[in-house]
């Protein structure tokens, strides 16, 4: 299991980056953490003919406040980074709930958040907080930038609408208002190992405790993650009480997901676990933004 | 003799060399010139091979050679049959189509061989595989064992007329008699599903011939170097004195690394010879998941018969397995199968059918718990399900027809592995059960815990089941003990080592027999220029049989150390005694010699020894038993469930175990821990998965999933229950432990999990249970 | 593609190295066979085992989920760096002492492993080792006692503080 040859690059800024993507066109790969890449490049299954490694460019690794009190995340950042950032910690603990989740800790030390997203794994976990926060994707080529929104990145299993000569640079994280709540949870047959249902989501609370936003993202039970609408409709303008989440279950789970069997899942488990997730999941974010998020 | 270190927790001697990165294992090994060797593999589980062309990879820089099948001209043919088939049971049927090393003609198993490629690295050779041109017809795939059995249409060896590779029939007393007397019959099928060994360090095979010396030096990461002596000896013509087999450090074994006659083995010596430069392979873990061998993989159609009380009759198991494309290792596993099945219980009546069939599939050789797991899982069950059907908890039925200690020892009548009559030699079954019922608190489970947990509507399930491990068979073991002029001991084996403390454990016998530092003691295993005669690493048969070897060899040099010093001292044998690293005369501390100055005497030349008697202090003893010694005991398990999800957590799990005297209790039960920890893997989490093809679509540890850290028990205890007549049964009294552990956790998890759902009918009827499929049953429960 | 050579200098376990590699060299291979640390061993080459874990700036990473020439500037620690045969480094000790080892093969994995862990988590309970070490497979101990080696040596270093 050893790699094929590659032509390698290794550009210390985001502009030299850029300007090697561009020559290469179709043969550039950009080579981010690598933890899923070089795995698949081991197996030969992958097969890049040149890899532009980002790893010698710092601009690419930050975690920056917003203005508007978000922040925003360099591609490059370490999962581990992003695990272990104060100013995420203190804005965003869905991305501190769902981080233990993501394989192993030898993994996130060296894999990125950014390339995560661009991976679009259907069963990472990234790729579908990614979805579900509607992160804001900074994605740059030589001399051009363009912003495209979180829900729109992913197109495909393992496919983006990233161009072979663009790299995502950023991502952007909104804040959340008051009275948010967020929840991650999955089953999976072992810790760090895929799931083979998940869901995560971020309810906003009014001051009467209704339901003014609703926002759910169901993983691994289709080919990308899904964003539901349901819970939105379902939920917003109600008090979010047991019966609403329920509905909400019922129908994300038969009319918005379409899983398959596999290995190690009927699609008809998928089903089951993530009726019971999607309850879960919203019961405990509802009870988090009652806490004030 | 003095027990400074037999019997006690000593911490191991190769402990500071492994922990420090100071150990060699086989890919450690680099031997100036090397060349690397990959094999392409075929993507096809069955096919006939039209063409394959390999010249264009001949041009690829940094490649020197590549082999096909044709390329090896007479050299190609099919290798021997490592074990014998089972002539010693009557009426038993086999067809020996043994392994080829590279596939010709036709493609057998996915994985298969079909080019050698040699190159200057492992990655450039794993290049040259874009370069070569397969061409064929693929064929229809034997993957389903019953309907492999049945249908003709497809064959794995298109000269035999159907896909059996045997048929073996033992029956005691007579079942279909003993079924009319009986209340009740009880019939199910149940799968055992297909593990993988997975040993942390995948196989490794280095060849270099030494054309000046005309000696061959091989470096393997095997459980039976001298078996790979032999047989590159057979090959290539060459005298045994000339192959010099080298095991280094292994990475763990668990059956698989026994296995010979594979494409490295066989083809890299030959390969070393023609180029005269040292080739060098190293298994990766995609090639160990498809052409390692591995195991399990059965269907049992079972059958019991019981009188209302709950008095069993009879047992009947028709079952089908696996044996791959080929069978080379004969019928180890499925007759191990058959003798555990009856094991446990007081079976007057059994009969029992091995149906082994060809498949498109690597080959099936043991792996640790090697069908006795299976024979357990069967028989356990169905135990559970005679205990539902009569209304008798499981607990009673089994106490009811544990065997009782003046029930042993017991001939079985059963033919085993050692193709000897099973004799069930000694223990205490049905003390080891309640001693594992006591110790996990059954009653307070069932009257406290279970209810209290249902009104909270959690589910949790007991299961406590019992078996055996059959342990240290035959033909023999053997060492060599010598003395040094300075003192040092050195012990030399024929066994290899894969991690089972055997330069501690065969050390802490010598350095009490000879009265030494145990640091004064070395151990060498698995290097057939020291010592040449043995059989292998299997079967839990090291402690036992490696042992007794040493205990007797250390016996002879101890006499030839008080002759020795007798002579010299001028004092009786009977005044002397062995003090520290040397003989002392009692009463006398004052007059002592050191056993290097013994050694240096121990010479009929120039020492104190009549010429004709051996020199040195140094003797050599084997010890084979008449039969196997059957190590036995019981698990208990407490399972909690979420059933909303399916997902079963251990909460608690004891296993009780006799495997006679302990030499080292610390390794006893690191034994015991990894055995369980595989178990709990074959049960919740590992599972080999074929398509209908015959792909193995878990071929990496993604799919493959092993047992982790937080997989584990999150409490268990081992209890060892040393019956009496467990101690008797060798010279040290030693039964093995190595298997022990893998065998009941499955029987015990799927009880505990029935039990966590006592109020419906949920019925497991096989070994792997993922959530889903655990969600599946609940559905038709 | 090219088979172009990359110069690299690396500092490994406190020594600098110059060398020069192909792009596609696995730092797990680099180490072992061009550098001879042979006690980062290779059970899977594709990141689940944890064998080949390496300290990598200080960060217990894979080494075959890394290339060589990515290395180059950077600093690692491998087994060799913590204790020798006759001074074991307190964590090895322990494993020594509560026969956390058996073949040995993913031993420098798990030490690799657990040293930053134990830095960070000077008190770790039974579930945290746990979970720390799932990245970490071991077939031959059933973790049993990795987990009490590393209890000793937490309990042992709190002692001496």
């Amino acid at each position: 299991m050893k790699p094929v040859n590659f032509d390698y690059y290794a550009p210390s800024s985001v502009d030299e980056a850029l300007d090697t993507l561009a020559e290469l066109g179709y043969d550039g790969k950009v080579l981010a953490g690598g933890q899923s890449l070089i795995a698949a490049m081991n197996f030969r299954m992958a097969r890049p003919s040149a890899l532009v490694d980002l790893n010698n460019v710092p601009e690419l690794s930050y975690v920056k406040p917003t203005e508007d009190g978000g922040l925003a995340i360099g591609t490059m950042t370490r999962v581990f980074d992003v695990e272990h950032s104060a100013e995420v910690i203190k804005r965003f603990p869905l991305l501190i709930e769902v981080s233990k989740y993501i394989a192993h800790p030898q993994i996130r030390r060296r894999g990125t958040f950014g390339g995560a997203i661009a991976h679009a794994d259907p069963a990472g976990q990234l790729p579908s907080i990614s979805v579900l926060m509607n992160m804001q994707a900074l994605i740059k080529s030589k001399g051009e930038e363009r912003w495209v929104d979180g829900q729109d990145l992913i197109i495909g299993p393992f496919m983006t609408v990233i161009e072979p000569h663009e790299m995502l640079a950023e991502l952007v994280l909104k804040p959340w208002p008051a009275r948010t709540g967020s929840n991650y949870v999955q089953v999976s047959r072992q810790s760090g190992g895929y799931a083979q249902s998940a869901v995560a989501s971020i309810v906003t609370l009014d001051e009467n405790e209704r339901c003014k936003d609703a926002r759910m993202v169901l993983m691994s039970v289709g080919e990308v993650p899904i964003l539901s609408q349901k819970a939105g409709e379902i939920l917003v303008g109600n008090a979010p009480t047991r019966e609403a989440i329920e509905e909400v279950a019922e129908l994300a789970v038969t009319t918005e997901i379409d899983p398959a069997t596999d290995l190690h899942a009927t699609a008809d488990y998928r089903r089951s676990i993530t009726r019971v997730l999607v309850v879960r999941s919203l019961t405990e974010a509802v009870e988090r933004a009652k806490r004030g998020g | 003799m003095t027990e400074k270190y037999f019997g006690k927790p000593i911490k191991r001697l190769e402990d500071k060399f492994m922990l420090t990165g100071n150990v060699k294992y086989v890919d450690d090994i680099e031997v100036p010139g090397q060349l690397h060797a990959a094999f392409l593999r075929s993507d096809y589980a069955h096919a006939r091979i039209l063409k394959i062309d390999a010249s264009e990879a001949l041009k690829r820089p940094g490649v020197v050679a590549v082999y096909t099948a044709d390329d090896f001209g007479d050299f190609w043919k099919p290798g021997p049959l490592q074990v014998p088939p089972p002539t010693a049971i009557p009426g038993s049927q086999f067809n020996a189509r043994t392994l080829v090393p590279i596939a010709k003609d036709k493609i057998r198993y996915s994985g298969e061989v079909l080019a050698v490629v040699i190159a200057e690295s492992r990655y450039i050779a794993e290049d040259a595989f874009d370069d070569i041109i397969v061409d064929v017809d693929p064929l229809p795939a034997v993957v389903d064992l019953e309907k492999g059995w049945e249908n003709t249409s497809v064959l794995v060896h298109d000269d035999l007329p159907s896909n059996m590779a045997a048929l073996v029939k033992q029956e005691v007393g007579n079942y279909e008699e003993a079924k009319k007397n009986a209340d009740v019959v009880i019939s199910k099928r149940m799968l055992i599903e297909h593990v993988a060994a997975a040993a942390m360090e995948n196989r490794g095979f280095i060849a270099s011939w030494d054309e000046r010396n005309q000696e061959m030096t091989i470096w393997a990461g095997t459980q039976s170097p001298l078996t790979i002596r032999g047989s590159v000896s057979r090959a290539l013509g060459l005298a045994e004195s000339q192959i010099h087999v080298i095991t280094p450090y292994i990475g763990g074994g668990f059956g698989p690394k026994v296995m010979t006659s594979l494409a490295d083995d066989v083809l890299l010596p030959w390969i070393s010879k023609q180029l005269k430069r040292p080739i060098k392979w190293i298994e990766d873990r995609r090639e160990n998941f498809l052409a390692t061998t591995s195991e399990r993989d059965q269907v049992h159609h079972c059958e019991i018969a019981l009188k209302k009380d709950g008095t069993i009759l009879g047992f009947k198991d028709v079952f089908y397995h696996n044996t791959g494309a080929y069978d080379s290792y004969g019928m180890t596993v499925p007759l191990n199968t058959q003798t555990h099945t009856i094991s446990n219980y007081r079976i007057p009546n059994f009969y029992s059918e091995i149906r082994m069939v060809f498949t498109n599939q690597m080959v099936v050789t043991p792996v640790r718990g090697a069908g006795r797991s299976e024979g357990i899982f069967a028989m356990e069950r169905m135990v559970d399900f005679a205990a539902k059907e009569l209304g008798i908890s499981p607990i009673e039925l089994r106490k009811k027809n544990l065997l009782r200690v003046d029930e042993l020892p017991l001939n079985t009548g059963v033919i085993g592995q050692d193709f000897v009559v099973n004799i069930l030699d000694s223990g205490d079954y049905l003390g080891n059960y309640e001693k594992c019922l006591e110790v996990i608190d059954y009653e307070k489970f069932r009257k406290e815990i279970q209810p209290k947990a249902r009104k909270e509507g959690k589910r949790v399930g007991i299961g406590v089941v019992a078996f055996t491990e059959g342990t240290a068979v035959g033909p023999y073991e053997g060492c060599r003990i010598t003395v040094s002029t300075s003192g040092k001991v050195t012990m030399t084996s024929g066994y290899s080592t894969q991690g089972q403390a055997h330069q501690t454990v065969f050390a802490q016998i010598i350095a009490d027999q000879l009265n030494v530092k145990i640091e004064d003691v070395r151990v060498i295993t698995g290097d057939t220029n020291q010592f040449a005669w043995g059989a292998g690493t299997f079967a839990s048969r090291g402690a036992a049989l490696v042992g007794a070897a040493t205990y007797l060899a250390a016996q002879k040099v101890r006499a030839k150390i008080f002759s020795t010093a007798s002579k010299k001292l001028e004092v009786p044998e009977d005044e002397l005694e062995l003090c520290e690293g040397s003989v002392c005369v009692k009463g006398q501390p004052e007059t002592t010699i050191p056993l290097g100055t013994l050694a240096a005497l121990a010479n009929p030349m120039r020492g104190v020894v009549e010429p004709g008697v051996e020199p040195g202090l140094e003797a050599t003893a084997y010890y084979g038993p008449p039969h196997g010694s059957t190590g036995c005991g019981a698990m208990g398990v407490i399972v909690s469930i979420d059933e909303e999800t399916c997902k079963p957590v251990i909460e608690r799990m004891v296993m009780v175990d006799d495997c006679g005297t302990m030499i080292n209790p610390l390794i006893v039960d690191g034994q015991l821990q990894g055995g369980i920890s595989m178990g709990i893997g074959n049960t919740l989490y590992e599972r080999l998965v074929y398509d209908e093809n015959g792909q193995l679509v878990t071929a990496s540890f993604m799919d493959y999933l092993m047992p982790l850290a937080t997989d584990m028990p999150k409490k268990l205890d081992i209890v060892h229950n040393h019956a009496e007549s467990s101690l008797k049964v060798n010279p040290l009294g030693i039964k093995g432990v190595g298997e022990a552990g893998a065998i009941p956790p499955g029987p015990a998890i799927v009880q505990a999990l029935e039990d966590a759902f006592q109020d419906t009918k949920l019925e497991i009827l096989e070994s792997n249970l993922s959530p889903s499929q655990i969600y599946e049953y609940l559905k038709k429960a | 593609m090219s088979n172009k050579l990359f110069p690299i200098t690396v500092t490994v376990n406190g020594v600098e190295y110059k060398r020069e590699v192909e792009a596609r060299l696995l730092l797990s291979d680099f180490l072992r066979h061009d550098l001879g640390l042979l006690g980062t061993h290779v059970g899977c080459e594709h990141g689940i085992c944890g064998a080949c874990t390496i300290l990598f700036d200080g960060g217990a990473v894979r080494s075959c989920l890394i290339f060589a020439v990515q290395a180059n500037g950077h600093e690692i620690r491998t087994v060799e760096s913590l204790g020798t045969p006759e001074n074991l480094h307190p964590l090895q000790q322990s494993f020594h002492e509560k026969h956390a080892l058996q073949c040995g093969f993913c031993t420098p994995g798990f030490l690799m492993t657990l040293v930053p862990f134990l830095e960070e988590n000077p008190h770790p309970s039974d579930d945290e080792i746990r979970e720390a070490i799932d990245g970490n497979i071991c077939r031959c101990t059933g973790y049993e006692k990795i987990v009490e080696a590393v209890q000793d040596a937490a309990a042992k270093n709190s002692q001496a503080k």
